[in-house]
């Protein structure tokens, strides 16, 4: 699936810095009907996790509150050089992922 | 028949009680207040929430339920032995108490967290931050909302 991940390519040691990561799914809620009545079952994104050279730094567990198409917005500290990678996991084996790398002077 | 003092406070004593039964309405698609709490206490436990340094920035009014931005920031140094270990966002009258559970850590570097949500009716937004100290703090928000989300059929 498509996602949209932004992330400052270059930072200074120590800076504090955002990361937004934006991914396209329907996040179906499990509490809509059809118009003849039948429940659509629920689809969503129940967890989110982010890792920064391997080590996790910001994870978000997922509820069918979140609007379809889920958007993150959260901070960290660039200690180093490397690669943000992002997780979506959900709903019957749901799972895709992202990455952006990052310079730190 | 003259009502005696006694039959008057039988009386009296019947519709007090009627008045405090609790009125038990069948709403399988909306969470109430005893849900949320609930879901808070779940959460905290036994220890105390106590009101403040929590900001929830979210629209007073939305007009579409379906997608309500919110971002929630902790007053906090964020290092090593002070920070926000975790942010939770719940709601009163949404089929399910939760919004979303946000782990942090002191390499966060600014404890805020942003995200879009869905709202099913007008209603009570609580965000509580668990401290490094294991601490909690809460702050609340009224939303009204014009047009609900989540429970609309599926054209």
């Amino acid at each position: 699936m498509a996602a949209l991940i932004n992330v400052p390519a270059k930072a200074r040691r120590g800076d504090v810095i955002e990361i937004r990561a934006l991914t396209s799914h329907i996040m179906e809620t499990g509490f809509r009907h059809t118009a003849d009545g039948k429940l659509v079952p629920r689809d969503i994104i129940t967890s989110f996790p982010c890792r920064y050279n391997g080590a996790e730094i910001f994870r978000a567990d997922l509820f069918p509150a979140i609007a379809a198409n889920p958007y993150l917005s959260f901070f960290t500290v660039a200690k180093e050089s490397g690669k943000f990678e992002f997780e979506w996991i959900g709903d019957n084996g749901y799972s895709s992922t992202a990455s952006a790398s990052i310079t730190v002077e | 028949m003259p009502t005696t003092r006694r039959q008057f406070l039988s009386l009296a004593a019947g519709v007090t009680a009627a008045g405090t039964l609790p009125i038990v309405t069948l709403r399988p698609l909306q969470a109430t207040p005893a849900m949320l709490n609930g879901a808070i206490r779940n959460l905290v436990g036994e220890a105390p929430v106590r009101t403040g340094r929590v900001k929830l920035d979210i629209p007073p009014l939305v007009e579409n339920g379906n997608t309500v931005p919110m971002t929630v920031s902790v007053a906090s140094p964020m290092t090593a032995d002070d920070h926000v270990k975790s942010i939770h966002v719940f709601n009163e009258k949404n089929p399910q108490p939760n919004i979303g559970n946000f782990y942090l850590g002191p390499s966060s570097g600014r404890p805020q967290v942003s995200t879009r949500i869905r709202l099913a009716d007008t209603q009570k937004v609580v965000a509580i931050a668990r401290l490094s100290d294991d601490t909690f703090w809460q702050v609340s928000a009224e939303i009204v909302v014009t047009l609900a989300a989540c429970t609309e059929e599926m054209n």
